[in-house]
């Protein structure tokens, strides 16, 4: 009976925790339901080469990261050196897919900063994007050799989650 | 100078926004109803308090153009809605399907009231417990008739 008094100040508390918890995380990072589910069927010219085509079919048999950017996408200049030091790793090749861009745009940026991709998709109006479930330039994948997505990271990758996430993953799917 | 480099500026960005409206594909007021429809029902996920069908971002614009494409392919509104949630997860969705993961969400306010409800009830009965019954004896009965009546008395009595 004496402690009756404390159930508001547990309520308050408890109110106090789920706020904490929901004003911590970030608003804009979803659940994406392409997780565990065939990497989306798309055939779509290169950047560099226009007159050859890409198609996720061709890295069947391979670990590799897809990679959603654009020159336009600020995030994605920052994300730039990250994605140089995935690719030195040469622990999976590196696909870029150019969204909603122009194409000497795209390429002069390469030429400034540097190209980490094996090669670029270009995704002009952006149909393989949506198909992609992509919402916000640069998001990150990581396909198995199945075809399969089992990662996905919305907005600019950092050596943290290179390091902590990305290539322990890599190199589990690796092995299988 | 300045101004005229500031009206340059002001041109080239009126520009730059008529280049950026997306070019409606169907001009036929039944399409755009239904692609209203459909949109008024899905957030926008660059600007996640706006709904698809008033949001102006690109992205946006592409999805409602790729719903118009849909409705003219004769798409139902069902199959339309299971290839938004398939690409970006039933968040897309203001009304979330009732599945177990949202029973929570659709129930707890509910839950929550009859918690209340019966939380009001036990403090009700318990008040009324508290007041004890005190039962009046006839001397009790006599005495508070005479006191009314005299209180009736000097009512009458005063001018």
């Amino acid at each position: 009976m004496k402690m009756k008094f404390l159930i508001p100040l547990v309520l308050f508390v408890l109110l106090v925790i789920f706020l904490a918890i929901g004003l911590n995380r970030d608003p804009h990072e979803l659940p994406s339901p392409l997780i565990n589910k065939p990497a989306p069927a798309f055939e779509i010219a290169q950047l560099s080469e226009s007159n050859k085509t890409f198609s996720p079919a061709s890295m069947k048999g391979k670990v590799w990261v897809l990679n959603v950017w654009a020159s336009w996408c600020v995030a994605c200049r920052e994300e730039h050196p990250v994605l140089v030091e995935l690719a030195k790793s040469q622990l999976a090749p590196v696909i870029g897919l150019d969204y909603r861009d122009q194409r000497q745009d795209a390429l002069a940026m390469l030429a400034r900063q540097g190209n980490p991709y094996l090669l670029s998709a270009f995704d002009a109006n952006g149909r393989v994007g949506i198909d992609y479930g992509v919402y916000g330039v640069p998001e990150t994948y990581v396909i198995d050799k199945a075809g399969i997505i089992r990662f996905k990271h919305i907005g600019p990758i950092t050596m943290d989650l290179l390091n902590q996430k990305m290539y322990p993953l890599i190199s589990e799917l690796q092995k299988l | 100078m300045k101004q005229i480099a500031l009206i340059a500026l002001c041109l080239f960005s009126l520009g730059a926004s008529f280049a950026k409206e997306a070019t409606p594909l169907a001009d036929d007021p039944v399409t755009e109803q239904r692609l209203i429809s459909i949109s008024e029902e899905m957030r926008c996920l660059v600007c996640q308090n706006e709904s698809l069908a008033g949001s102006r971002s690109d992205l946006a614009n592409d999805l409602r153009q790729e719903i118009r494409i849909q409705i003219k392919e004769g798409k139902s509104d069902d199959q339309i809605r299971n290839f938004m949630v398939e690409r970006y997860g039933d968040f897309v969705l203001y009304r979330p399907p009732v599945k177990p993961i949202t029973w929570l969400l659709w129930i707890g306010p509910f839950v929550l009231l009859l918690i209340g409800i019966a939380g009001l009830f036990t403090y009700l009965r318990r008040r009324n417990a508290a007041v004890s019954n005190i039962v009046l004896s006839d001397d009790d009965n006599q005495r508070i008739d005479a006191l009314l009546k005299n209180a009736e008395q000097d009512k009458k009595g005063v001018p």
